[in-house]
C-alpha cells in the first residue's frame, strides 16, 4: 500500500486536471490537458531535460550553500556570545527584505548564468535553516549540560558532543522547509534573467503560446521538487534514527 | 572498586547563602560530608536540597565572593566530583557504551583508547548490562537506564559523587536492587544522596540529615547502626522510618 499509494495519489491528480480540462470547455491554448502536457513532453524530451538539468544543479548548489552558510551561521551566533548580540538582530532585519526583490540585483551583480540562481536559492534557504539550528542549539536539556560541567568538559567539546548533536533534530525541520522552498528561489532567478533553465522554457513557452510545453516543464519542475523533498526527508530519517517519533495514530491502527 | 587518589577526604560547607531574587533558600548554612561515608538528604519539595548539591557541584553561584565549599586535604573539590541526577541525562544518539564513557569523550581525550573501553565494559557487566553495549538508551526500560547512568558516574572515578533522587522514578523492586547495587559499587567514597523516600536514607545513611524551613537549616543528624545497605527486615530500621516521617511531616508543616 505505502509503495502504491503516490502512485493513486498522482493518477487522481492528473483525473482531477482532466475533469476540470472537460469541465470548463476551456481551450487548449489557455488550459491543456494531460495528454498535451504528455506529447509535449515526449516530444521535447531532450529540451526539457537539458532545461531541468540546469535548474536542478541550480538548486542542489544552492542548497548545499545556503545549508552550509546557514548551518555555519547558527553554530557561531550560539557559541559566539558578542556575534549573537551584533548579528542576531541584522538576521531578523534581513528577513525584512522580500527576497524575491532581490533577483534583479543579483542579476545584475552576478550575470545572468547560474551563480545568480544559485545565490537565490542559498539566500531563501539561508534563514529557515539558520533560525532553526540556532533555535535546537538554544533549547538544549540543562541537565545535559550540568552532567557536561561535572565532567570537566570544555566549552567548544560540549557545544560538539552535546548541542550540536542534540540540535540535529531541529536542523532537520529546517532543511525540509529549506528543500521544499530551494526551487522557489532558483525559478524565480531564471524568470528575472537568465537563457537557460525550466523558469526560463516557461516564460519562452508561454510568449510563443506553447501552452502545452509550458505545462511539461511545470510538471517536470514539481516533480523535481517532490523528489528532492523525498530523497532528503528519507535520507534524514536514516541520518538520524535516534529521533523518537509518536504516531498520531495508535500503533495497531495504522495500516 | 578501588578509589584512585588516596585517603577519603571531607567536604566541608561554610556559611553558605543562595537567594533566587532576593529570598535566601539558605543563608549561613553548615554542612559536611565525612570522608568515606554516605550522608542522606531528605526534606520537604523546594527546600533547597537540590540547589545544595549544586552549590557543592559549583553549578549554582555563591552569593559570596569565595565559594563556600573546602575540602579537608586543602585542594578544591572541582573535577573531584561525579554527579548522578533523578533523570538518566543518556544521550540518545550515544550507544550505551558510548554513554558510559561520555567523560572521555567530552574531556577530548583520545578516542578508542583501549584500557577506557575495557574498564566500560568491566562496568557494565557489574551494572548488569554487558550485552547492552551497543544498543541505543531508547531501547532500554527505566531502570536498565538508571543502572546505565550508575555505571557512567563509575566510570569518572571520583572520589566523592552527589546523587540527587537516582531511583526515585523506579518501582520499589528494581529501587532496592538499585540501592544494593549503588552501595556495593560506591564503597569507600564520599557520597551525598539527596532523597524523598526515608527507608532509602535509612538503608544507605551512614547520616542522614533532614532540612527544613525557610532559609534551610538542618536538624540533629540520625546515624543509623550496622554496615550499608542495611537490611529491609531490620526492625530497628522501622522504628527509626516511624522517627523520620514524624520530624519530616513536622518539617513540611
Amino acid at each position: 500500500m505505502n509503495v502504491l499509494r503516490p502512485v493513486l495519489i498522482l493518477a487522481g491528480l492528473i483525473t482531477l486536471w482532466q475533469a476540470v480540462v472537460w469541465a470548463t470547455g476551456w481551450p487548449p491554448y489557455i488550459l491543456p490537458g494531460p495528454a498535451a502536457a504528455a506529447s509535449a513532453w515526449i516530444a521535447n524530451t531532450e529540451l526539457i531535460a537539458r532545461h531541468g538539468a540546469l535548474t536542478l544543479a541550480e538548486i542542489l548548489l544552492g542548497l548545499v550553500a545556503g545549508v552550509a552558510f546557514g548551518g555555519a551561521s547558527a553554530v557561531v551566533i550560539a557559541y559566539f556570545r558578542p556575534v549573537r548580540r551584533w548579528l542576531l538582530p541584522v538576521l531578523v532585519i534581513s528577513q525584512a527584505i522580500p527576497v524575491f526583490a532581490l533577483a534583479p540585483v543579483l542579476v545584475l551583480w552576478l550575470g545572468y548564468g547560474i551563480a545568480s540562481k544559485v545565490a537565490m536559492a542559498s539566500l531563501i534557504i539561508f534563514f529557515p535553516v539558520a533560525a532553526s539550528f540556532y533555535d535546537g542549539l538554544r533549547r538544549t536539556e540543562s541537565g545535559w549540560l550540568d552532567l557536561a560541567d561535572t565532567m570537566n568538559a570544555s566549552r567548544w567539546n560540549t557545544l560538539r558532543q552535546v548541542r550540536i548533536p542534540a540540535a540535529l533534530p531541529s536542523l532537520a525541520s529546517g532543511l525540509r522547509v529549506a528543500v521544499a522552498v530551494a526551487p522557489i528561489g532558483a525559478v524565480v532567478g531564471e524568470w528575472v534573467g537568465s537563457s537557460a533553465g525550466l523558469g526560463h522554457l516557461m516564460l519562452h513557452a508561454n510568449a510563443r503560446l506553447q501552452v502545452d510545453l509550458m505545462f511539461a516543464a511545470l510538471a517536470t519542475l514539481a516533480l523535481i521538487a517532490l523528489a528532492l523533498y523525498f530523497a532528503v526527508d528519507q535520507a534524514l530519517r536514516r541520518a538520524l534514527p535516534w529521533i523518537p517519533e509518536t504516531s498520531f495514530d495508535s500503533e495497531r491502527g495504522r495500516s | 572498586m578501588g578509589v584512585t587518589g588516596g585517603a577519603p577526604f571531607s567536604v566541608h560547607v561554610r556559611s553558605a547563602r543562595v537567594a533566587f531574587g532576593g529570598a535566601p533558600i539558605f543563608d549561613r548554612l553548615d554542612f559536611s560530608l565525612t570522608g568515606g561515608w554516605w550522608t542522606c538528604i531528605l526534606g520537604p519539595s523546594g527546600v533547597g536540597k537540590t540547589t545544595l548539591m549544586r552549590l557543592i557541584l559549583g553549578l549554582e553561584e555563591p552569593s559570596g565572593e569565595i565559594s563556600p565549599v573546602t575540602c579537608s586535604d586543602g585542594a578544591p573539590l572541582a573535577g573531584r566530583a561525579a554527579y548522578m541526577a533523578q533523570q538518566d541525562l543518556l544521550l540518545p544518539w550515544l550507544s550505551v557504551l558510548e554513554n558510559v564513557r561520555l567523560g572521555s569523550r567530552l574531556r577530548g581525550a583520545a578516542r578508542g583508547r583501549e584500557d577506557s573501553e575495557e574498564r566500560a565494559r568491566a562496568l557494565l557487566e557489574s551494572v548488569g548490562l554487558a550485552t547492552n553495549a551497543n544498543d541505543r538508551p531508547a531501547t532500554l526500560s527505566g531502570g536498565m537506564r538508571q543502572r546505565v547512568a550508575l555505571a557512567r558516574t563509575l566510570m569518572e572515578d571520583r572520589p566523592v559523587v552527589l546523587m540527587d533522587e537516582p531511583f526515585s522514578a523506579l518501582d520499589a523492586i528494581t529501587r532496592v536492587k538499585l540501592q544494593d547495587l549503588a552501595a556495593r559499587l560506591l564503597s569507600q567514597r564520599t557520597v551525598l544522596l539527596v532523597t524523598h523516600d526515608p527507608l532509602e536514607a535509612l538503608r544507605l545513611g551512614h547520616r542522614v540529615h533532614v532540612m527544613s524551613g525557610i532559609p534551610a537549616r538542618f536538624d540533629d543528624a540520625l546515624e543509623p547502626e550496622g554496615a550499608i545497605p542495611r537490611s529491609l527486615n531490620d526492625t530497628a530500621l522501622l522504628a527509626l522510618q516511624g522517627e523520620l516521617l514524624s520530624r519530616l511531616t513536622e518539617a513540611a508543616a
